[in-house]
């Protein structure tokens, strides 16, 4: 069923060329169970490279399960997961996707440049091929905006900032597809906007595909241009809406009719979960 | 910027410096004078009620101790110093590994773990004869008695700082595909550094007990000989100097053990 939605592609990515459209991330009736319990039931979802995605549901509906399921932390039951038309273990062995966490997972001993730097680190002695990013960690600093912090230990920084460090790490190997999850949800309201903001420049700066869990719908409209909506006991797609809202987005666009519409729409799905 | 507006700002750095130096003075000052009131308190006690100095010398006589027979002391100090560091290093060094081993394994945790709880169990007043038999009169068996002493703590304390990696931690390095050694290196070893510094400020004054204890069973050198020498003797001030001397060791293994916590942990 999810797949008829994706039928009306239209969106305003400056990067992504319709005709070529390629699959970044596919799943094929894929199933997720924990022992006897079912987390997800069958997804069949299509995200186009490029494409930015976020996903929303009632509590326990299996949002994080499905970004697990994609960065192969947990194996599909039933179905089928593949990322750029390889398996989910051979995407991550070659570092095709990144995860930032709800919490940064800084490691604390570590500078934030060191923090960025960690994902390069890990496989050279082993010989690993590492893809990594046009910009150099510190360039990915000041792309996230911390110039001039890059010593700075993790317990210097605000909340906020520690996020942008992970998320500058999760930069530093040029993943095709970065998923995450409620990245945001224990920043306050501020540091939130700002850093939403950021988010977008930064998916349109780099081309990358992005998964984008949360539990706000506003952010889930401000953000994506999909929105895709599960249902729990046992998670299933709901519904993926398109949002077409300009793709240049402020803060000032949460106040129109057509935002405001978008989210009257979704939270009358969440209450029909 | 006037200078005008800059000046009170200098005024009121000179306070706050002012306000700080008091501050950390009072730190000082306030231990120091607790210390020295009570051993007055000691001396206007033992020379009031004319306590014989073979029951309890006044501080002056302990003094008196350690201008005249600071070499004696010093003679007896290294053994014990070299002891208590061998057993320090060794007993520790013993528990890091077997923890590392204990944290990749969960067979060789459940083989040992019970064996290491005992041998923690017996005291170490009944251990130590055993281990004076079995090693001889020299300095092997108290090095070992030290370093027995200072095993069991850092063990518990090294496991779960080994351990203590968040969930969060360990998916990132998955996703990083990390192997089994990066994972060591990079995020269990230095994680378990907050853990294992607790656990060494323990073993930097229990080595020192466990040194002193070995020499109480058979020694001729040493803090610990000198304590049985000076106890037969009714030799009061040289016993309380000795026992002044053994706390100061102590106090010294903590300090280094302290001050390397700090240069190494800086989160």
């Amino acid at each position: 069923m999810s797949v008829q939605h994706l039928v009306d592609v239209a969106d305003t990515h400056p990067h992504q060329d319709l005709a070529s459209r390629n699959v970044a991330a596919c799943l094929s009736g894929a199933s997720v169970k924990f022992g006897s319990f079912t987390a997800l039931e069958d997804i069949s979802l299509e995200i186009g490279e490029g494409e930015f995605w976020t996903i929303l549901g009632p509590s326990g509906c299996g949002k994080s399960t499905m970004l697990r399921l994609v960065s192969d932390l947990v194996p599909a039951a039933k179905g089928n997961v593949e990322i750029l038309g390889k398996t989910t273990e051979a995407a991550r062995l070659a570092r095709e996707f990144a995860f930032v966490f709800q919490d940064a997972t800084l490691l604390p001993w570590r500078s934030a440049l060191q923090n960025v730097e960690l994902p390069l680190e890990i496989g050279r002695k082993r010989g690993v091929r590492i893809p990594h990013s046009d910009k150099s960690p510190r360039e990915l600093l000041a792309l996230v905006g911390l110039n001039g912090r890059e010593d700075a230990l993790p317990h210097e920084l605000s909340g906020g900032m520690r996020q942008r460090v992970a998320i500058a790490r999760a930069l530093v190997c040029k993943p095709k597809l970065l998923l995450m999850d409620e990245p945001f949800g224990a920043l306050d309201e501020m540091t939130r906007d700002h850093l939403n903001l950021q988010l977008r420049d930064i998916w349109r700066e780099t081309g990358v595909t992005i998964l984008f869990v949360t539990h706000s719908i506003p952010e889930a409209v401000f953000l994506g241009q999909k929105v895709l909506m599960l249902r729990a006991n046992p998670g299933r797609v709901k519904e993926v809406i398109n949002v077409d809202l300009p793709a240049k987005r402020e803060i000032a666009l949460r106040e129109t009719p057509e935002f405001n519409r978008y989210c009257g729409r979704l939270r009358q799905l969440l209450e029909e979960c | 910027m006037s200078l005008a507006q800059i000046s009170p700002d200098i005024e009121e750095n000179k306070v706050d410096r002012l306000a700080e130096m008091r501050k950390r003075a009072g730190n000082v000052a306030i231990p120091l004078g607790t210390a020295i009131s009570l051993l007055l308190i000691w001396q206007l006690g033992v020379r009031l009620f004319e306590v014989p100095t073979y029951i309890a010398p006044a501080p002056t006589d302990v003094l008196a101790v350690f201008k005249n027979e600071f070499p004696l002391l010093l003679r007896n100090f290294w053994p014990t110093l070299v002891e208590s560091l061998s057993g320090f290093v060794v007993g520790n060094l013993a528990a890091i590994l077997i923890a590392v081993a204990f944290v990749h394994s969960r067979t060789i945790e459940k083989a040992f773990f019970p064996i290491a709880v005992f041998i923690n169990t017996i005291p170490i007043l009944a251990i130590a004869p055993i281990l004076v038999l079995i090693f001889g009169a020299g300095m092997t068996a108290k090095v070992v008695i030290a370093a027995l002493i200072c095993f069991f703590p850092t063990l518990v304390n090294m496991v779960r700082g080994l351990q203590s990696v968040s969930p969060q931690t360990l998916e990132l390095a998955r996703i990083l595909s990390a192997s089994k050694s990066e994972v060591f290196w990079k995020i269990r070893l230095p994680s378990s550094l907050p853990f294992l510094f607790s656990a060494l400020k323990i073993a930097a004054t229990t080595c020192v007990i466990g040194a002193i204890v070995g020499e109480w069973i058979g020694a001729d050198v040493g803090l610990g000989a000198l304590i049985i020498d000076s106890t037969f003797n009714f030799r009061s001030p040289l016993l309380y100097a000795t026992v002044f001397v053994s706390s100061g060791l102590s106090v010294l293994l903590f300090t280094a053990v302290t001050v390397a916590e700090k240069l190494v942990i800086r989160w």
